[in-house]
């Protein structure tokens, strides 16, 4: 399996409130890393370091390497160039306002695409990867805001894979969703896998169960552990991580 | 003891008194220029010169006057304050520069209008060579207005989610692309907002016209923003006080155009204003 990213050493303090202390580990190809664990963990702030988000915080400090294909997202790449390789999905659907079509082509305009025939080619195949198009390829004018709570985060999935990334980010992506819509992009996940890496944050640890290759276990700001998915959650080697699946705290 | 309901409704008398107070200026402002102007309104009033030492004929070139200071100032001063909002809450940090601009910009809005004529009169009349024309009063009701366009157009900016902007930086925009497709849109009609209060601020100021462009007595339309032009305002102070035997209905039917001419252009700004809502 080829290593996607590399990180070593990475800790990032808000201030003088760290975030997350040293943490070591890779993401390979192909895989849905899922990042469980309760609320200050570090997770996100984790999720974030992968494509800069980050640096948006005044406050932030980062320390450590991550490398994404054996280059250095912090001194080798810019912040927009790592971004449109390294995509995210917010927690809730947050569509811009404008209408479908020109939420999904925001992405590709921004890096310079114009051809119109280009433009309908990557809108199209975003929308359809993300099982959308069927329901929407009669309204694209119409505004991304009027759609559905589980229509407008499968929108945000659309417009995130119209930059053809190359890794996904999804930040507790089904945080308000219901059952169905929640099912709908599990699904997409589970296919996206095949041609992206994906990490996963998210409070949902049945989530994880489902779609997460691997699943690590974050707590206040250390990674406590990290495996495949079922020996996580069948026979954790830690008591900690035992705990917090079982619901014992968190 | 008093009853609460009595209470309640000693209350409710009490706020809706202060809000006649807020109404009823309004409405007697409104009926004494109508029913003291309206019989001035006429065709030749509106479109021809003052004769007879502005006794009879027309308010032309003060309506042009106006006219052209309104355009002329915000066409100056709409652009620098939309650009220094985004500036100051898209880009500078929180540091000791940014509060003395903040500081500077607070005070600005509080300078009283005579002194933004002193001033306009020493750095655009005289120091800038631009003698009393169009160009200095422009410039300098454009100064005078600048904290209003300013503190609208950072409150436009900051009413816009931060999740529009965390959104379009993730998915690879730069900074400039951000604020110029995701948050100056939804922007706009709060910026208009800043630009209908400002138009009614020009047109309606006398003291910072008066040392910089304002003609007494210009029987004619001006040739160039260099030349000086009569304005409204301060031609109603005139024919109100320096000249004696002026018609009532002349000074009323004068106040009548310079409110009319405010709310015609507020009216055009909200139908613009209106018409980026929907587009949303």
């Amino acid at each position: 399996m080829k290593v996607r990213f590399e990180v070593r050493d990475l800790a990032v303090a808000y201030g003088k409130v760290p975030g997350l202390k040293g943490l070591t580990l890779d993401i390979y190809e192909n895989e849905i890393l899922s990042i469980i664990g309760p609320s200050n963990s570090g997770k996100t702030s984790f999720l974030r370091t992968l494509n800069r988000m980050n640096d948006l915080e005044p406050q932030a400090r980062t320390t450590g390497t991550v490398l994404l294909d054996g280059r250095d997202i912090f001194r080798d790449m810019n912040p927009e160039a790592l971004r449109k390789r390294v995509g995210m999905i917010f927690a809730l659907p947050l569509p811009l306002p404008l209408s479908v079509y020109d939420n999904v082509a925001y992405g590709p305009r921004m890096s310079g695409v114009r051809k119109k025939s280009e433009l309908d080619r990557l809108v199209e195949t975003g929308l359809r990867a993300a099982y959308l198009w069927d329901e929407v390829k009669d309204r694209l004018d119409c505004s991304g805001q009027k759609l559905s709570g589980g229509q407008q985060q499968r929108l945000c999935i659309a417009r995130t894979l119209a930059l053809q990334p190359d890794v996904i980010l999804f930040d507790e992506p089904c945080s308000g969703l219901d059952p169905i819509s929640t099912a709908k992009v599990e699904e997409s996940m589970t296919e996206l896998k095949k041609d992206h890496t994906i990490v996963l944050v998210t409070n949902n640890t049945k989530q994880a169960a489902r779609v997460g290759t691997r699943t690590a276990f974050f707590l206040m700001g250390d990674m406590v552990e990290i495996g495949p998915t079922e020996t996580i959650f069948t026979a954790p080697k830690n008591p900690r991580t035992e705990d917090y699946i079982v619901g014992r705290f968190g | 003891m008093i009853p609460e309901r009595i209470k309640e409704k000693f209350g409710f008398g009490v706020l809706l008194a202060a809000t006649l107070v807020v109404v009823i200026p309004v409405l007697f402002i409104i009926w004494l220029i109508i029913s003291k102007g309206w019989s001035a309104l006429s065709w030749n009033f509106l479109f021809t010169m003052p004769r007879e030492g502005m006794r009879e004929g027309g308010i032309f070139p003060a309506i042009v006057g106006t006219l052209y200071l309104v355009f002329v100032s915000i066409a100056f001063a709409l652009p620098i304050g939309v650009m220094a909002a985004l500036y100051l809450n898209e880009y500078a940090k929180d540091n000791v520069l940014t509060r003395t601009i903040n500081l500077a910009i607070v005070n600005l809005a509080g300078v009283s209008s005579v002194v933004f004529g002193l001033f306009g009169l020493s750095l655009f009349v005289v120091f800038l060579k631009f003698g009393v024309s169009i160009i200095s009063g422009a410039l300098t009701l454009g100064i005078m207005t600048l904290p209003v366009i300013i503190t609208t157009t950072r409150e436009a900016l900051r009413a816009v989610p931060r999740s529009y902007r965390e959104v379009s930086f993730s998915l690879g925009a730069t900074r400039w692309q951000t604020i110029r497709h995701s948050v100056l849109p939804s922007a706009v009609p709060g910026i208009l907002t800043g630009a209908i209060l400002s138009v009614g601020r020009v047109a309606g100021e006398t003291a910072p016209i008066l040392f910089t462009v304002a003609a007494f007595y210009l029987p004619r339309l001006p040739h160039s923003p260099l030349d000086q032009a009569m304005a409204l305002p301060y031609h109603l102070y005139i024919i109100s006080t320096q000249i004696p035997n002026v018609p009532e209905n002349y000074r009323y039917g004068t106040a009548f155009v310079l409110v009319g001419l405010v709310l015609v252009m507020n009216i055009a700004a909200v139908l613009l204003r209106a018409k980026f809502r929907r587009k949303k």
